[in-house]
């Protein structure tokens, strides 16, 4: 079964999203901060009219690298429950369609990266993982649903 | 009639789809006090719109099973499957009759009794009665004659409103930045009248008049005091108050309840009226009014009054109150126990009320909302309820203030009073590493909004501005700020979970210029920040050491002119604030006037020229005149400050005042009642002393008669009733002088005289008619 897929850098690494999941990609300006909310909410901005909860992807992979602080950052847009989100990015950086077969990931994975892999596909013969933005939007330490189902 | 019936089904009809789970529930766990309750309130509830729609069938059943559920909430009867089957048993056949309503197909009445005999039934007799008890087997969606718009539907369109005026401002601003052609610049133009149409028009949507609820009322009550033996004259004001749609369904409810109670334990029976010195004839009086953004509903009888020490002591008997908590509750606070759950003064259950349930639902379902329900009970001379609400849910009023660098919304209903902290009305007290502002008379504890945000204050403490809050009717505490902005309507929508996991915020908004805004939940920084609101309503309020004090502070509404200047008026001049379009005001005969609600009033604060665009108005009113002034916004409710520096010469302004140390003109009702409403007062003035005949033609009744009205008289026609009393008798040139006329005026048709001894007048010569009735009043005024 094919399916599209949209490529994106992360903390330095390239990953696959459903572009499903995908409503745009855009450039995100200044954001207005939510304190006390929990680490991984990066603020709010607005899009058009709506209001966006913008996600900080470094903090729910749990990952501690320094974040490149520039003024406009990329940000993918997605809808949950009604909720609008901004999954903030490296860059975008294709739409492929590819016949998807996903792979178990082998490797031992950073638990940041392994509570939001889905698995592993191959594109142009380069492995990615495919990530699930779902699991993004969840805290870190929130166990994704595949992890609590294992357990 | 018939919609509120369609509702009533739907409603019905959803509520037992909700209960259904609960039901199933507490077959399995009867003894689950949760469940057992929702069930309570659904009967309760059905038997309460019964009562509004005259259902009796339906009533005498919700009534037993209530009774029943009664007899378990307070354990004199243990919940066993069989009564749990009997209850299972009503509220099907409540299914199957509310089903019947809808279609028109009648549902044989014959096994009732038997149904609510299963209620009492012991244990042995019961299995054949409860065999006999079947599930509905209803066939749905017959004959359905209204429409029901789900309010999220209208939610939606509200949003995408909302959403649509947000866009506009943005491509306003683009225009602006990038002047393109003319062209572009119509269209959008007229794109943008379009949308703001739209709004109109949607908001519309959402309200109802207030009299959709108060029509049902004096069946209502005429039938409950005939139940009741009892006399009960309804008056009823206010019915053209329009709130959200919504807000009716949520408070058709309460407002049964009160009703109810009014009748049955407030207002008393004729005989012991009688003997207490009262008209025989009770009076219930409900009034609608808007005030700001809220409505106030008064719910006022003439009867006995809360027996608020009766109360007392069973709260006591109950174990709600300690005794000694109890000796030290003000009046007051004994009258507020009325509205805790399962205290009642009846001490007979009635058809009516008293199962000590109403109060409490009362006032869960009007705080649900975010209204406030408060009580005021003078022993022998009557209740006094008062309920407010928001007038919408989506579109609130809030203040946006900010704190740490950052902009947050407050919603304006939770806000008691602003003051600055460098004001000497409020001192900052430390205590124990707590913050108390000691306002007035009042300690309230003090946070600091930065810091329960996490955030560094941006100013010093004695820059920051104290806000009151009070959420929900509980406690109040103060939250300083860095700084207040502003007073906007905002659209509120949720926020995303882990937004909301923070406990401090209600939801977001976009501000006029598209920044996404937080706003602040009050409960919530009083929760996070460990005030208990809770405890504040325990402690009785000091004492009120300076009354004088506290008297000569005036509220006053801080508002800024439609030349964008800051004036303030009393606010207890203030009938209401209406938005309204601005063709509703025309300058017509000598003045500017607008029509509201089918009524013409005088207009002012809008100079000489008619406004353009969405108009608000302040409806004044000075108990008898009313008159509409237009303005910009509104700033803000403040306390006047007792002085006041006179105008220098008399005006529309009075004097001058200081808010916040801002010099605010004050408007001086007074003069604009007299400035503006003259011309009435004139003619109240004289109207019933003067009165004119007219012949009978059509000239003089169409034509003439207004001119005669303006003159202050009052036009009858000859040989009308009152034409023998007439101080001016009016006929035509050639007519015969009626005998005993003691003054006439002779009008003809011809500019020209007909000759030196025609002592008529030109009937198109207006100076001399109006001179001749005018001296007329002179002759009659000197008599």
């Amino acid at each position: 079964m094919s399916e599209l897929l949209l490529i994106v850098t992360l903390a330095g690494q390239r990953i696959a999203l459903r572009a499903a999941d995908v409503e745009a990609v855009v450039e995100i300006g200044a954001l207005v901060p939510v304190p006390r909310a929990a680490a991984h909410v990066a603020g709010l901005a607005a899009l058009r009219s709506k209001v966006l909860t913008v996600i900080d992807c470094h903090a729910s992979l749990a990952l501690e690298a320094p974040r490149p602080r520039r003024r406009r950052r990329h940000a993918i847009v997605t809808t949950v429950d009604g909720h609008n989100y901004a999954l903030l990015i490296d860059q975008a950086e294709d739409v492929v369609e590819v016949a998807l077969e996903l792979q178990p990931v082998r490797a031992r994975l950073s638990p940041g990266w392994r509570r939001v892999a889905q698995g592993m596909t191959e594109i142009d013969g380069a492995p990615l993982l495919l990530v699930d933005i779902q699991a993004l939007l969840a805290a870190p330490g929130v166990p994704a649903a595949d992890d609590a189902r294992a357990a | 009639m018939q919609d509120l019936i369609a509702d009533f089904i739907a409603e019905t009809r959803e509520m037992l789809e909700a209960l259904g789970g609960e039901i199933v529930a507490w077959e399995a766990a009867p003894e689950d006090k949760g469940r057992l309750d929702e069930i309570f309130r659904f009967v309760h509830t059905v038997k309460g719109n019964c009562g509004f729609f005259n259902l009796p069938r339906l009533e005498i059943l919700s009534h037993a099973a209530e009774g029943a559920l009664a007899q378990v909430r307070s354990g004199e009867r243990v919940p066993d499957d069989d009564l749990v089957s009997a209850v299972l048993a009503i509220l099907d056949r409540i299914a199957e009759l509310v089903q019947a309503l809808e279609t028109g197909e009648a549902i044989s009445s014959a096994d009732d009794e038997q149904l609510i005999a299963a209620l009492t039934q012991t244990r042995a007799t019961e299995r054949e009665a409860g065999d006999r008890i079947v599930p509905a087997e209803g066939d749905r969606g017959k004959a359905i004659r209204s429409i029901r718009l789900s309010v999220d539907l209208l939610d939606r369109m509200m949003n995408g409103i909302s959403d649509m005026v947000l866009a506009r401002n943005e491509l306003a601003r683009r225009l602006r930045e990038a002047p393109g052609e003319a062209a572009v610049e119509n269209a959008f133009d007229r794109v943008s009248a379009c949308i703001a149409e739209m709004r109109d028009a949607i908001t519309r949507t959402r309200m109802q008049r207030m009299d959709s609820l108060f029509v049902l009322l004096p069946r209502m009550v005429r039938d409950i005091s005939a139940q009741l033996g009892k006399k009960v004259a309804l008056q009823v004001e206010g019915g053209d108050v329009e709130l959200d749609r919504e807000m009716v369904d949520m408070i058709r409810d309460p407002l049964t309840h009160i009703v109810r109670n009014a009748i049955d334990h407030g207002i008393e029976s004729p005989e012991q009226r009688i003997s207490a010195g009262k008209p025989a004839t009770g009076t219930l009086r409900i009034s609608a009014q808007q005030a700001g953004n809220q409505i106030v509903i008064e719910i006022a009888d003439d009867g006995a009054g809360i027996d608020g020490d009766k109360l007392l002591r069973k709260a006591i008997a109950g174990g709600l109150l300690s005794p000694e908590r109890g000796e030290r509750l003000s009046p007051a606070q004994r009258t507020a126990l009325i509205f805790e759950p399962g205290l009642t003064t009846a001490d007979a259950v009635t058809a009516i009320s008293g199962r000590g349930v109403g109060m409490d639902v009362v006032r869960a379902n009007i705080e649900h909302i975010g209204g406030l329900v408060d009580a005021e009970s003078r022993p022998g001379q009557g209740v006094r309820l008062t309920l407010r609400v928001p007038l919408t849910l989506t579109i609130i009023p809030a203040l946006t203030i900010s704190a740490g660098g950052s902009k947050f919304a407050l919603p304006r209903s939770a806000i008691e009073e602003i003051i600055g902290a460098a004001n000497a009305a409020v001192r900052i007290e430390m205590l124990g590493g707590a913050s108390i502002a000691a306002v007035r008379d009042r300690r309230i504890p003090l946070v600091s909004l930065a810091d329960v945000l996490g955030m560094a204050s941006a100013c010093s403490a004695a820059a920051q501005t104290i806000i009151v809050l009070r959420p929900t009717g509980r406690g109040d505490f103060a939250l300083a700020v860095d700084a207040v902005h502003d007073h906007e309507e905002v659209v509120v929508k949720p926020a995303a979970p882990a937004v909301m996991a923070a406990g401090l915020y209600a939801g977001t908004t976009l501000t006029d210029d598209g920044c996404p805004v937080l706003l602040l939940d009050a409960a919530g920084i009083a929760a996070s920040a460990g005030v208990d609101l809770e405890q504040a309503i325990e402690t009785p309020p000091a004492d009120i050491s300076e009354p004088g004090e506290a008297a000569r502070r005036v509220p006053a509404l801080l508002f800024r002119t439609l030349e964008g200047t800051k004036k303030a008026v009393r606010l207890s001049v203030v009938d209401r604030i209406e938005e309204v379009a601005a063709d509703a005001a025309r300058f017509s005969a000598g003045r500017l006037r607008i029509a509201l609600g089918g009524r013409i009033f005088p207009l002012a604060g809008c100079g000489e020229s008619a406004p353009q665009g969405m108009l608000h108005i302040l409806r004044l009113s000075d108990g008898n005149a009313e008159l509409a002034y237009g303005f910009g916004d509104v700033i803000d409710i403040v306390e006047l400050a007792e002085e006041m520096q006179p105008a220098a010469a008399p005006g529309e302004v009075g004097g001058v005042v200081l808010i916040d140390g801002e010099q605010v003109e004050l408007l001086d009702p007074h003069w604009l009642f007299a400035a503006v409403a003259d011309g009435q007062a004139e003619l109240a003035a004289r109207g019933p002393g003067l009165i004119c005949a007219l012949s009978d033609d059509g000239w003089m009744e169409n034509i003439l008669r207004p001119l005669i009205e303006t003159a202050g008289y009052r036009a009858v026609r000859l040989g009308e009733a009152g034409a023998d009393q007439a101080d001016l008798v009016i006929i035509g040139a050639e007519a015969a002088v009626p005998p005993a006329a003691p003054a006439v005026l002779k009008l003809r048709a011809v500019p020209a005289p007909s000759g030196p001894g025609d002592d008529s007048i030109y009937r198109y010569d207006r100076e001399s008619l109006l001179g001749a009735l005018g001296e007329r009043a002179a002759a009659i005024g000197k008599r």
